[in-house]
């Protein structure tokens, strides 16, 4: 790909992830954030994590599917997009919402099962954010840094049961978000029984570069 | 700078005042006919009849109603869709009249009431009430209506009456979500049935409501009638209602039948008794900024706690 092929990607990418909060803001200036705005405004940032986080785990499996290899580029920046709505619905949550009710919100992590995983999704985020420099990914070495992106597959199942245990009857947009998830990681559990089977009958196998490849460094 | 250039359009080219100006005056009148005609964009928000009704300084909430906007526009009325800006998008394909409210069951004079009957049967109250939704979320609506106690008495209930059942219409061309989704995927099993214990359904704070902020109901709100009971989350309100039974049993109601776990016969406004998935303890009211604590029986304790004593409120949500 292109240089300025790329810059134009990345300028995408950006304006997308910035377009729902310029239009929240936007809304919030106009008065237009409807009867319950605090509920508007978490729900909506929710809705653009859980969107973005399974966009940047779409990646992989484009590479998989169809051999594009482009897409990977895009994964730190949509990781970190999507790292940085969930702290804004964390803060919308503690600070809006509960006005600062540490007990109150402790008590609700511990005890509501929805509220468990939306903190555990969070909280598997932040190693993943915090590791997502390029001096990062040197110091703890392609291997370990791999294995411990993993974490972004975690994080991914419990955002998106954090949105099915908290839908109330009825509401299906959950499931949608669900199914797609499944469908991600499905795709990948795929390529590792191709490659287990290929290695089994002793054959190399061409198409999975070698970690820390340029197709498989996320800075690549 | 020197502009050595004569500009590039001949005076005839300039438009003619008159043109213009007759073309303002087209576009103003076209509007001043949007802003007057009656009829236009009824299809989104018919004009409300205003309803006349005496305000019940006996059953008057001393607090600021709620924002007419946001009480029509804030609605769980999942016959329309389970977003809470369905109702008011889509409110416009229920047709409230003619209506008929058919009363019936173990009562001595069953009766089907046209709703214009029903509205001019007893004299209309004006009563603000706060309505506490199990979502934790609540507002404070003037409405206007009768006691349901009324009408009850009016078809003299048998000695076997024990509960009344409401069932709201069922007619998949005025309610969308009626209809069944994806894989005859739907969110409640229609009709919605509700009900109430004949004593609470008796109660002087029970209310047959047929409008509200001094008009008749909007769609989107339950029209053209309702039942209020402000001391149970607003699910057991039952809208656009078509039939109002007394029976011996229990009814099954529509979020039991749904979610058994979650939604009781009673489900009366009460902090202490969690929704499986959130605490009620505390709730917002629609317009303020701060939580503020949910109060046992939705601050209707005095005048309906009896009618539970020696009940296990947490067993019986």
């Amino acid at each position: 790909m292109t240089r300025p092929a790329r810059v134009a990607l990345k300028v995408f990418v950006w304006g997308a992830c910035l377009a729902p909060l310029a239009l929240l803001a936007y809304r919030a200036w106009n008065d237009d954030l409807g009867a319950n705005p605090i509920s508007f405004i978490t729900n909506t940032l929710g809705d653009w994590t859980l969107r973005i986080l399974l966009t940047s785990l779409a990646m992989t499996p484009l590479r998989i599917v169809f051999g594009l290899s482009w897409p990977i580029t895009l994964r730190r920046l949509l990781g970190l997009f999507a790292f940085v709505y969930v702290c804004l619905h964390f803060a919308v949550w503690s600070v809006l919402d509960f006005f600062f009710d540490w007990p109150r919100m402790w008590a609700d992590i511990l005890k509501r099962p929805y509220i468990t995983m939306g903190m555990l999704a969070l909280v598997s985020l932040i190693p993943l954010a915090a590791t997502s420099t390029t001096g990062m990914i040197r110091r703890l070495g392609a291997r370990n840094w791999n294995r411990l992106h993993r974490l972004a597959y975690f994080a991914a199942v419990c955002a998106v049961l954090h949105y099915l245990w908290l839908a109330k009857v009825g509401v299906k947009d959950p499931y949608w978000y669900a199914a797609a998830l499944v469908m991600l990681l499905g795709v990948r559990v795929w390529e590792w029984g191709r490659r287990v089977t290929r290695r089994r009958r002793g054959r190399a196998v061409p198409a999975s570069p070698p970690v820390g490849s340029r197709a498989e460094n996320p800075l690549s | 700078m020197l502009i050595r250039r004569a500009p590039r359009f001949t005076a005839s080219e300039i438009t003619d005042p008159t043109l213009y100006l007759s073309r303002r005056e087209l576009i103003s009148g076209a509007a001043a006919a949007l802003v007057l005609a009656p009829g236009l964009g009824s299809a989104a928000a018919p004009a409300l009849q205003p309803l006349t009704a005496t305000r019940n300084a006996a059953f008057n909430l001393n607090e600021s109603a709620t924002k007419v906007e946001a009480a029509t526009t804030y609605n769980n009325f999942y016959e329309f869709g389970v977003n809470k800006d369905d109702p008011s998008r889509l409110g416009h394909t229920l047709r409230p009249r003619p209506w008929a409210v058919q009363v019936d069951g173990c009562v001595q004079k069953s009766k089907t009431f046209d709703i214009d009957e029903l509205t001019r049967l007893f004299p209309l109250e004006e009563r603000v009430y706060s309505l506490r939704c199990v979502e934790a979320w609540s507002m404070v609506i003037p409405w206007i209506g009768f006691p349901l106690a009324s009408l009850l008495k009016r078809v003299e209930p048998t000695g076997q009456a024990k509960f009344v059942e409401f069932t709201t219409l069922l007619d998949p061309n005025q309610f969308p979500a009626q209809k069944p989704g994806f894989f005859g995927f739907s969110s409640l099993d229609w009709p919605y049935v509700e009900g109430l214990r004949l004593d609470e359904a008796m109660h002087p704070l029970t209310l047959l409501t047929v409008g509200m902020y001094g008009k008749v109901l909007p769609n989107q709100n339950g029209a053209p009638v309702r039942v209020v009971v402000p001391w149970k989350y607003g699910f057991k309100s039952a809208k656009s209602i078509v039939r109002i039974r007394l029976v011996g049993e229990q009814p099954k109601t529509a979020w039991e039948k749904a979610a058994p776990s979650e939604y009781g016969f009673y489900s009366n406004v009460n902090p202490a008794v969690s929704h499986p998935r959130w605490s009620q303890a505390d709730e917002r009211r629609l317009g303020e900024f701060r939580r503020r604590p949910t109060l046992p029986f939705n601050g209707y304790a005095d005048q309906v706690a009896s009618l539970y004593s020696g009940m296990d409120l947490k067993k019986n949500f």
